[in-house]
């Protein structure tokens, strides 16, 4: 077993029931909290990590949300972040599940097409809905493809 | 159900299925009205002269009828209707509706709410898969299509003509031709995305260099509202006109396609030359569109 360094203890305590969101892409959590429209005027207990030295990232991010367990659909847009975060859901301080985050192949109501002409964009009953393709994001209404800054076309 | 949405929707063995039927509806070979119990709706948010007529006079001649809506101002549209709502309730009066819509997608989402097909007949600056097929159908009249240089001239970053003709193309083996002024050239995704179903496609900026190697010339409408001002405009579209000094050492079988209307793109004295096929392109809507209405009603 080996003996931690006291100087280098833990940044933030565990949690009692929740989930931690660990190995989230360095400089990503408050993105991470966006998405899961986690504002500052949350009543959940939160402890955010950022730029934690990690041996298999270089550095990381990681998030604790006390008394919440992550949704699958709150998941895949993680995902799209953060893609070798780790979601671990805690019960009675235990790690009941532990899961990757995968991106699925289409996406339903989690970002919006930045084509102000796309039907999505107006009061139609309508969820945006995009495929994912090693180059980008491919909206299946008007064909527009998100290439980079995805994070900021998160609904 | 089958709709026709999008040319990305279609194998290169739909394509040609599409293509034969409309060459027998061309050609007579149909028993005269065979949708005579028929109705379908022209759905037309946007002003269209040539493409609503085409689909009207295709019905009449297949023996059905259609009924239809003009302009927003003439629908519930105004009333703050959303087109899912309009769309499930004249699914409930015809058999077919054919839709022209401002908004890119539209037709998608008509063709999740219909309880009938839907045909696309143009949506924003999106698909108008019933103009590519005529395009295909002129070319393929004159010549296979597998392996033909053909070019596209003009405003590749808006036309969406241009962009649905070449996704099409791209399952022929075409070489591709693009001659576009600053600013309009093909927008990079899509050469990207041509390039990534084996298509080469060959970037010119002179007309003259380009023409001669070309079995088709395809000019699109270089429209006005693209530039700052006129005289940029006038500048830009006088050096893409097609005149009949061009036409010097072309091949013999080129042929110059326009989807219409043409603002100045081509010289009417163009139109006096064997290589000009814009009009017959243009009265081939019918037999295609045709074969769509029949498809998707029979």
């Amino acid at each position: 077993m080996s003996t931690k360094d006291p100087s280098r203890g833990l940044l933030v305590s565990p949690i009692r029931n929740g989930t931690v969101i660990d190995h989230i892409t360095a400089g990503e959590a408050l993105n991470v909290l966006r998405i899961l429209g986690i504002t500052g005027s949350t009543r959940e207990c939160l402890s955010i990590a950022t730029n934690v030295e990690s041996k298999r990232m270089g550095k990381k991010d990681i998030v604790k949300i006390e008394n919440r367990e992550l949704r699958t659909e709150e998941v895949d847009r993680i995902a799209l972040l953060a893609p070798q975060a780790k979601i671990n859901i805690i019960r009675d301080y235990k790690v009941v599940e532990k899961k990757g985050v995968e991106i699925p192949e289409v996406l339903k109501g989690v970002v919006r097409c930045p084509n102000p002409g796309c039907i999505t964009n107006t009061n139609e009953p309508v969820e945006s809905t995009f495929e994912v393709l090693p180059k980008g994001l491919h909206c299946l209404y008007c064909d527009w493809l998100i290439k980079d800054d995805i994070a900021n076309h998160i609904i | 159900m089958y709709h026709i949405i999008s040319i990305r929707d279609f194998e290169r063995r739909d394509l040609d299925y599409l293509l034969d039927r409309a060459q027998e509806f061309d050609t007579g070979d149909y028993r005269p009205g065979i949708l005579d119990d028929k109705l379908v709706a022209l759905l037309f948010f946007e002003p269209s002269t040539r493409t609503r007529m085409s689909f009207a006079t295709a019905m009449a001649r297949l023996g059905g009828r259609s009924i239809g809506v003009d302009s927003v101002e003439a629908s519930s549209i105004v009333k703050g209707e959303t087109l899912a709502d309009t769309i499930r309730v004249v699914g409930g009066y015809v058999d077919a509706i054919v839709l022209r819509h401002p908004k890119e997608g539209a037709a998608r989402l008509a063709s999740e709410f219909a309880s009938v097909p839907v045909i696309n007949a143009g949506d924003g600056a999106g698909q108008h898969p019933s103009q590519t097929l005529l395009d295909l159908y002129t070319i393929r009249q004159s010549m296979p299509i597998d392996g033909i240089d053909v070019g596209l001239l003009g405003d590749l970053r808006y036309g969406r003509t241009a962009h649905s003709l070449a996704l099409a193309l791209s399952l022929y083996g075409v070489t591709l031709h693009t001659i576009a002024p600053g600013g309009l050239e093909m927008p990079a995704n899509i050469a990207l995305e041509l390039r990534e179903r084996g298509m080469e496609v060959v970037e010119h900026s002179d007309v003259q260099e380009a023409i001669r190697d070309l079995d088709v010339l395809y000019v699109t409408r270089i429209q006005r509202e693209r530039f700052p001002d006129s005289a940029s405009y006038y500048n830009v579209a006088s050096s893409y006109r097609i005149t009949p000094d061009h036409l010097a050492g072309v091949k013999d079988r080129l042929m110059i396609l326009h989807p219409l209307p043409r603002a100045g793109e081509i010289d009417p004295a163009v139109d006096r030359t064997p290589y000009a096929r814009y009009f017959e392109q243009a009265s081939n809507g019918v037999p295609i569109r045709m074969a769509l209405l029949h498809e998707v009603m029979k």
